[in-house]
This record gives structure tokens, C-alpha cells and sequence, in this order.
């Protein structure tokens, strides 16, 4: 790979391919995660997410094709490019023998951050993520969601470009899933790129700009979250509503609707061009001298996208 | 900042070296393996053979105390971090393996050499003064890099169970300590005994402390310090490339 080539791309694997005892967990899977942007990376339990996110952040070792990290091959130049990264792995824990304080600062001595500006970001993020009055206390101590805090803390002490996540809110409290997903908005907003693995299809739909689903060590699809929801379904529903409700013809005849029956006072409404019936909706309601009271498409969720594009719903 | 300078790494093997000192070195198996179990060892033999010169001893105690402190800690870190889901954390940092294992070394170096104190301090109770200190400081300091190297090698198995690796540590360091010369004298012990003597590093510790304690010496010092250097690179280099191999495996 010319690395030069892709420097403004945070992550480009390329025929990334890992074998456990002849399981294949991951099988030469490719993409591109551009710089600056939310990347999602959905998949069912053991379909290669974990081992995809390790093989990135060079925990492990690909047993062939490339991964690099704004550049930098993450197999012959690992330093440089975990240097850019941050990491909160999924099983991972802060060391429970010491105190938040003390991991962050060895987090900030891991990654060459001069002791005075350690000490002013660690104090900031404290700040931010709610530990700082609990700074100076063992982590042991700490609960789940507390520890996962101090994780995304240590993760983010030297400034990555790149912060790699897998499962963060997996099991947290509510007031915790806030401050991390508010957070990860916040840096995504100053620059960060992230690369969110997880579970939580809301949170996959609310944060990515554009989510790859893996299924048996596979790409099953990469787009945004909205585009995947409209690629599984080929006819799409529209609820509409006019005030006054009854109106001289029927929106039956509007071009492009496959079917058209009243609920109560609304209109129920399927198609296969969503934006063109949504046209063609408002310009029946001008010419019938009408308002739109209410208009709502009842795209597919991004749940039952996952579900369609890894075959769970079929099983 | 360039991450990849040898200045650059050994800070941060240090820093590795700061959080196993305020983690690991009070837990209960170091205090036990390192001290406690060298010295009741020592009073066990100290009781049972009456024969045998003060100064004997205690350069044996020496020499064991080193021993088992310098690999207490070092095998045991990594299962540790596994079992306590520190170590991807750790290996995702941007540090070498190289530097992950000086950072390990040199903790275990430190509390090896800090622990010798405490004999030379039994010794110095007793009246029995090193002859040759320097000498001495030289030979804990090789020795103690020497047996952290042979801990960490001890280590490199996959497993993430730290009692697995302990047993097989405590299986390599009894054997050891009967064959090198601690209790008994290496030229009193068979032909087969002396021939596994020369295998083991501590043969060549044990000797230093015994030259320095009471002038008295199996092989040439040079060959002592020529050993415990040959035995540090070689456990070093060792434990660097099956840790790299076995690392991922831990987790």
C-alpha cells in the first residue's frame, strides 16, 4: 500500500484476514474509514468485530493482508500508528490496584504527554466524564459504569486522531451511555474520527455517519445508517394526514403509488420512490387547496436492516 | 516527539516499571515466594546443618533471596494483567515488546536488589561483613537482571492463569537451588550434580557471593560475570520473541 496515497483516510484494511484453529473469524474483509467521521461496525456475537478492531488497534497480528492507521502500516510501523489512536477496548479494565488519577497519568506517560499538560487533561476530562471529585480514589472501588468512564478518560488523554471503541455502553447505567455518547459527539465535532463496534443499533443509527454490518468475517454491506434501512425494503410507507380530511379526489391516482387506504384520518400510502410520492403528496395538497397536517415515512429501523443483511431474521 | 526513539521507549518502559512496583510487588505470592520462603529455607538448613560456617549461609541466603525475589514477580506480571484485562489495554499503547519487557525487567531488577539488603543485613547481625562490596553490588545488579530475564521467560506460555505459570516456576526454581551450590558446596555434589551446576545461573551467583563474603570460589570471577551476562542476553532475546508470539494469545 502506498501510504502516502491515503493520508487523508483515519483506516484503510485491505484483504484483512484472521484464522483461529481453522475458524476463519475474519475473512479478507476491506474497507475505508474516512477522516473525521463516526464508522459503526455492526455484526451478531462471533461474526469478526472484536478480532476486526483488534487486528486495527495492533493487538493482533493479521495472518495476511493490511491495515493502516492515517498511513502508517499498523504491522511494519505500529508505534507510529497506535501513537494516533486511542483505545477502549472491549473486555478491557483500568488498573483497580491505583488510583483514576494514577491510570491516567500512566496512561499519559505511555504516550509521551509532558507531565504538565497530562495533568491538566486528565483534570479536564475528570471533569467532564463526572470522576473528578472520586480522582484520588482506588478504582476498585469504582462501578461499571464509573470504570468505563475512566477507560474513555485514559483513551483520550494524549488527543488521539483515531479512537477506536468496541461495545462502550454495552450494560451501562443511563446516566453513563449520556456522558459517553455526548462525549464521542463533542470529539467527533472537534476533528476525531471514530470506530464505533457495537451492539446497540439506536446508538449505531443516532452516532455514524456510515456503519459496515459483518457477518461470519464478512462485510455484509457498508452506507449510512439511513440508506441501509432503505436498501432492505423495496416499498416504503407514508402517512399522511390533510386538514380539512376530506378532499374532492383521492390521492389514489398520485403518480408512482402502489397503493393508497384511509386509517381513520390519514392516508396510509406505499411506494417505491419516497421522494417523488412526498412531491407529488404536497402538490395534491396545494391543488386541492388542503393543508398537510401530519406527513411521516415509516422507513425499516436499522434493527430490522441488521437483521435482514446478516440473515438473522430468516433463521 | 518521535515514539519510536530509544529515549522516547525507555521512559515509557520506566513508567512500566513504576505501575508493577505500586501494583504488584505488595501482593501476598511476592512477599511469600521472595522473602519468607528463601528464608525458611535458610533456617531449615541452618538448624539441620550444624557442620556448616555462618558466612556459608548467609552467602547462600544471599544468593536464594535474590534468586527467588528477582523471579517472584517478573513471570507472574503478564497472566496477571491478562487475568485482570489490563493487557490489551497495554499492548495497544504504542510501546514495543522490547519495551514492555525492560519495563517488567527493570522493576524485578529493582526489587531484587532491594531485597538483598535484607540478608546482608541478617549478616551484618551476625558479624559477617562482605569483603569485597563492590564486587558484590556488581554481582546482585547482573544477577538480578539475569534471574528477572530467566522470570520472564518463565512467563511466556499462553496462559492467563497466574498460579499455572507459578507452578511451573516453583518446579524450574527448587531443583535450581539444591544443584547450585547454596547448600551444598559445588565440588561436594556428584558428577551429574556438578555437570547440571554449570547449566544453572545461579551456580555462578552463588559463587560471586561466596567470594565476596568469605574469598573462597569454585570458578574465576570472570567466568561468573561472563556467565550471568551470557544467561541475561540469552533469557532476554528469549522471552522478547515468545512473548511477542504468545502476547495475543492472552487475551
Amino acid at each position: 500500500m502506498k501510504e502516502a496515497e491515503h493520508q487523508e483516510d483515519a483506516i484503510i484494511a485491505n484483504d484483512l484476514r484472521k484464522v483461529f484453529s481453522e475458524i476463519i473469524a475474519v475473512d479478507s474483509i476491506s474497507f475505508t474509514v474516512h477522516k473525521g467521521e463516526i464508522f459503526g461496525f455492526l455484526g451478531p456475537n462471533g461474526a469478526g468485530k472484536t478480532t476486526t478492531a483488534r487486528m486495527l488497534t495492533g493487538v493482533m497480528q493479521p495472518d495476511s493482508g493490511s491495515a493502516a492507521i492515517f498511513g502508517h502500516d499498523i504491522v511494519s510501523d505500529p508505534i507510529r500508528a497506535k501513537q494516533r489512536c486511542g483505545v477502549v477496548p472491549e473486555t478491557a479494565n483500568a488498573y483497580t490496584d491505583i488510583s483514576a488519577w494514577q491510570n491516567l497519568m500512566l496512561m499519559g506517560e505511555l504516550y509521551g504527554v509532558p507531565k504538565h499538560y497530562a495533568e491538566e487533561r486528565a483534570a479536564s476530562l475528570l471533569k467532564a466524564l463526572g470522576l473528578l471529585e472520586r480522582k484520588d480514589q482506588k478504582v476498585q472501588g469504582f462501578s461499571k459504569g464509573m470504570k468505563q468512564r475512566l477507560i474513555l478518560a485514559m483513551a483520550l488523554l494524549h488527543e488521539p486522531d483515531l479512537l477506536f471503541l468496541d461495545e462502550p455502553t454495552s450494560g451501562l447505567d443511563v446516566q453513563s451511555t449520556h456522558l459517553i455518547t455526548g462525549m464521542l459527539r463533542e470529539l467527533n465535532n472537534t476533528g476525531t474520527t471514530i470506530f464505533l463496534t457495537t451492539h446497540n443499533m439506536d446508538e449505531a443509527n443516532r452516532l455514524c455517519d456510515r456503519v459496515a454490518i459483518i457477518r461470519k468475517g464478512r462485510i455484509a454491506a457498508i452506507d449510512s445508517p439511513e440508506r441501509l434501512k432503505m436498501a432492505i425494503e423495496r416499498l416504503h410507507t407514508i402517512e399522511v394526514s390533510f386538514d380539512p380530511a376530506q378532499t374532492a379526489d383521492d390521492p389514489t391516482t398520485l403518480p408512482g403509488i402502489k397503493s393508497a387506504r384511509r386509517e381513520g384520518d390519514k392516508w396510509v400510502i406505499t411506494t417505491e420512490d419516497v421522494d417523488s410520492t412526498i412531491h407529488a403528496i404536497t402538490a395534491y395538497g396545494a391543488e386541492q387547496g388542503v393543508k398537510i397536517g401530519m406527513l411521516r415515512t415509516l422507513a425499516p429501523t436499522l434493527d430490522e436492516a441488521f437483521l435482514r443483511l446478516t440473515g438473522a431474521d430468516s433463521a | 516527539m518521535n515514539p519510536e526513539s530509544f529515549i522516547e521507549q525507555a521512559k515509557r518502559a520506566f513508567a512500566i516499571t513504576k505501575k508493577d512496583i505500586r501494583i504488584y510487588y505488595l501482593k501476598g505470592p511476592v512477599i511469600i515466594f521472595g522473602l519468607f520462603m528463601p528464608l525458611f529455607l535458610f533456617l531449615a538448613f541452618a538448624v539441620g546443618n550444624r557442620g556448616l560456617s555462618m558466612p556459608f549461609l548467609i552467602s547462600g541466603l544471599l544468593a536464594m533471596t535474590v534468586f527467588f525475589t528477582a523471579t517472584a514477580v517478573s513471570p507472574v506480571i503478564q497472566p496477571w494483567e491478562a487475568q485482570a484485562r489490563t493487557l490489551e489495554r497495554l499492548i495497544a499503547c504504542p510501546i514495543t515488546m522490547r519495551t514492555l519487557i525492560a519495563g517488567d525487567m527493570f522493576a524485578s531488577v529493582l526489587f531484587g536488589i532491594g531485597i538483598a539488603a535484607v540478608p546482608i543485613g541478617i549478616g551484618a547481625l551476625l558479624g559477617i561483613v562482605p569483603l569485597h562490596p563492590l564486587l558484590l553490588l556488581a554481582g546482585i545488579i547482573l544477577a538480578s537482571v539475569c534471574f528477572s530475564a530467566l522470570g520472564l521467560l518463565l512467563s511466556t506460555p499462553a496462559t492467563n492463569v497466574p498460579s499455572n505459570i507459578m507452578m511451573l516456576s516453583s518446579l524450574l526454581k527448587f531443583p535450581l537451588v539444591f544443584i547450585s551450590g547454596v547448600f551444598i558446596p559445588v565440588e561436594q555434589l556428584p558428577f551429574w550434580g556438578q555437570v547440571l551446576a554449570v547449566c544453572s545461573p545461579l551456580t555462578y551467583f552463588t559463587d560471586i557471593a561466596r567470594y565476596c563474603i568469605m574469598e573462597t570460589n569454585t570458578f574465576p570471577l570472570a567466568v561468573n560475570f561472563a556467565a550471568l551476562a551470557a544467561f541475561s542476553v540469552t533469557f532476554t532475546l528469549l522471552a522478547i520473541r515468545l512473548h511477542a508470539r504468545t502476547v495475543s494469545r492472552r487475551i
